[in-house]
């Protein structure tokens, strides 16, 4: 009897201690009490289906804060990170938030990728005051004022997406997407450009996150006979609908598929082969021709390993944390009211060109690039906006877009 | 229209490969394997491991390696945990989630956490051109394997002495072992070929999906409903409801779009189940459970 018990609590203690191990990886540092450093919250997913993406963002963002230290730190202080694992999950998100707030008392948050963690962490760093630095490109129509969006809004990736398959001639527009906020945002206004400027939206179709099928889709994308698709996956889905487009006969030739969320670290993933002569369109491709950008290819390959490349929201979250240093310095405390009110116009050369806060909406100024997959897993650019474009998440300057928001 | 029903069949051949291993460890001895998706993983990967061997037909070659690594895997698993909790099915089921989310990490260790490739061979890159109807290699090539595999499996079961012992000690275990069958060697025979049956089915889902530490989970639920759907341990069932499954999921899709097809997937199971909560086949054993 009494052996059969313990056994049994044996059991249960070695199963939790399973579950605890695989679920509370984060890779909490030993607080420092003594107030000689500054903490900063790094909260993307590095386990579920997102870690593919957010992992290389988390690299980059920690990247940042090492060469802050090593130029000395942060108002005199080293800044030290606090990495947790929002784990794909999006309450997950918001208690990993409120944790880094209140128990770490950091003095900002790096973190999101998908949307619908950014949406579930917004009410969290309204009520706590604190600051958020979300690093991906998003469907715009939001502007908290605690959330910094250093990834491009609608304007600067979607629209200019747009411009580019008119200039095409594209006339036929198939929308395929992933089933949350984002894509479905996005197609709205995808579908009000189409009516404005002559193009027809032929198909819309949304597919659960993680959906691997992609055979029925393929066939409804094959006959409604559209020009181009206009891809807002996210993902693995990515990797099932390119294999499988391409096993059913697409090419870049006949019908190419624009990406909004495929960069170089993608790519690899989804097997050169399948995805090559597609167009994508980011803000920063590994090729973008800058000093700055050399520099980071540079390190960050030094850092992570040769074999590795360099993404757009890599590099929005490495210009996250510099942007938010430099406001810092400008403020001369992490103390968060004075840092808002300091960063509007802070302005910084980095690995995609000049990079500006802008005052009002807490977007960033950048420039809009179409780069086409390489058959060596890189993107050339194609087409670019030349200059930074003045970020516009309500779309209040295109009169197509009244009504949206 | 007429271009859904080879997508359902496709998507019924997945779904039979990946469910085959699970009639094995959760419909033959019980054991509800949650590390299973894990299994389906390793396979995966042993097909983008042997590419530098194998160049372009690396799945040829991992078919029967992954076989091996899978099934090797879960006789580990099988040896050092799970045999201890037989008959106690939460436990095992405990055990093994902890035990995926375990390989889960391991496997982004090993491989890092972005997706790999794995790239098909160069005589699948095509399709078939039928009747109006258009069928990727890849998708043929999947069918025949779970029809090959199909076929592998009720010779076995129905033609071998080994086969036969397994479904000795599935139906009557008591009786069987009293008949001097050893009946701790059939259970570690029954894991092997389950869980490399698994891996079969990793190596076959490179040429249509991801590959990455999380591949798994994408399948795992889909696994257990064919085998549920089914009827535990019948192959007849599995068969049968991965036809189902794979077509009613193609012609709903088709109609509406992804996200409802997989709720009336879902809705069409729970409500045959309240009719039949054995499943299609039923078999009368004395299993472990």
């Amino acid at each position: 009897m009494r052996i059969s018990h313990w056994r049994k609590m044996a059991v249960m203690a070695t199963a939790a201690a399973l579950v605890l191990t695989a679920c509370g990886e984060g890779e909490q540092a030993e607080s420092t009490a003594g107030g000689d450093t500054i903490k900063v919250g790094i909260l993307h997913s590095l386990s579920g289906t997102m870690a593919i993406s957010e992992v290389t963002v988390k690299n980059s963002e920690l990247m940042a804060i090492e060469e802050i230290n090593a130029a000395g730190g942060l108002l005199g202080k080293k800044i030290e990170p606090v990495v947790e694992d929002g784990a794909s999950d999006w309450p997950t998100f918001a208690e990993k938030a409120r944790k880094l707030i209140k128990r770490d008392e950091v003095a900002t948050v790096f973190g999101g990728w998908t949307s619908a963690s950014r949406k579930a962490m917004l009410p969290v760093f309204e009520a706590e005051k604190a600051l958020l630095w979300y690093p991906v490109q998003y469907e715009g129509l939001e502007s908290s004022p605690y959330i910094y969006y250093t990834g491009a809004t609608t304007n600067q990736q979607i629209i200019p997406g747009l411009d580019y398959l008119k200039d095409q001639g594209k006339k036929k527009i198939f929308l395929v997407g992933s089933d949350y906020v984002f894509p479905r945002t996005a197609n709205k206004i995808i579908k009000a450009y189409a009516a404005a400027n002559g193009m027809e939206v032929v198909g819309e179709e949304y597919t659960p996150l993680g959906h691997t099928e992609y055979g029925t889709l393929v066939n409804k994308v094959m006959s409604a006979g559209p020009d181009a698709v206009f891809n807002t996956l996210n993902g693995d889905s990515n990797v099932a609908f390119f294999k499988q487009f391409k096993a059913a006969g697409g090419t870049a030739e006949k019908l190419p598929v624009l990406s909004v969320s495929i960069a170089e670290e993608e790519v690899g993933g989804i097997g050169v082969e399948n995805v090559a002569g597609h167009p994508v369109a980011w803000n920063y491709y590994q090729t973008t021709d800058t000093p700055e950008n050399k520099a980071f290819v540079e390190a960050y390959k030094a850092k992570y390993g040769a074999d590795k490349v360099t993404s757009d929201p890599m590099e929005a979250g490495y210009n996250a944390v510099h942007l938010w240093a430099e406001s810092v310095k400008k403020a001369g405390t992490t103390e968060v009211e004075a840092v808002k009110k300091a960063s509007a116009g802070v302005e910084l050369k980095l690995p995609e060109g000049l990079v500006t806060i802008d005052g009002e909406n807490q977007h960033v100024h950048k420039t809009a690039r179409i780069g086409v997959i390489q058959p060596d897993g890189l993107i050339k650019e194609v087409w670019s906006s030349e200059e930074p474009i003045k970020p516009d998440p309500y779309l209040k300057s295109y009169p197509w877009a009244q009504g949206l928001s | 229209m007429l271009d859904q029903l080879p997508v359902g069949l496709s998507i019924a051949g997945a779904l039979l490969l990946i469910a085959l291993g699970l009639t094995f460890t959760f419909g033959q001895m019980g054991v509800i394997n949650m590390a299973h998706g894990e299994f389906i993983m390793a396979g995966a990967y042993t097909a983008y491991l042997l590419q530098d061997l194998a160049a372009g037909q690396a799945v040829l070659l991992a078919l029967p390696v992954a076989f091996g690594v899978a099934g090797l895997m879960g006789l580990v698993l099988e040896r050092l945990a799970i045999r201890r909790f037989y008959g106690r099915p939460l436990d095992t089921l405990l055990l093994t989630w902890g035990v995926s989310l375990v390989l889960q990490q391991l496997a982004r260790d090993l491989f890092g956490a972005p997706n790999v490739n794995v790239t098909a061979p160069g005589w699948l890159d095509g399709r078939l051109e039928l009747a109006g109807m258009t069928i990727p290699y890849t998708r043929l090539f999947i069918m025949a394997l779970a029809v090959a595999c199909v076929a592998a499996i009720w010779g076995y079961m129905n033609r071998s002495r080994q086969g036969r012992r397994m479904r000795a000690v599935m139906q009557n275990r008591e009786l069987a072992a009293c008949s001097g069958v050893v009946t701790e060697r059939v259970d570690q025979l029954t894991f092997f070929i389950g869980s490399g049956l698994a891996g079969v089915a990793g190596v076959a889902l490179t040429l249509i999906g991801p590959i990455g530490p999380t591949l798994g989970t994408n399948y795992i639920v889909d696994a257990f409903l064919v085998v549920v759907a089914g009827g535990l341990g019948r192959l007849r069932g599995a068969v049968l409801a991965a036809l189902a499954l794979g077509l009613l999921n193609s012609f709903v899709e088709f109609w509406t779009d992804a996200s409802f097809a997989k709720v009336v997937v879902f809705a069409a199971i729970v409500a045959f189940l309240q009719f039949r909560p054995q499943g299609m086949f039923v078999l009368r054993s004395r299993a472990l459970t």
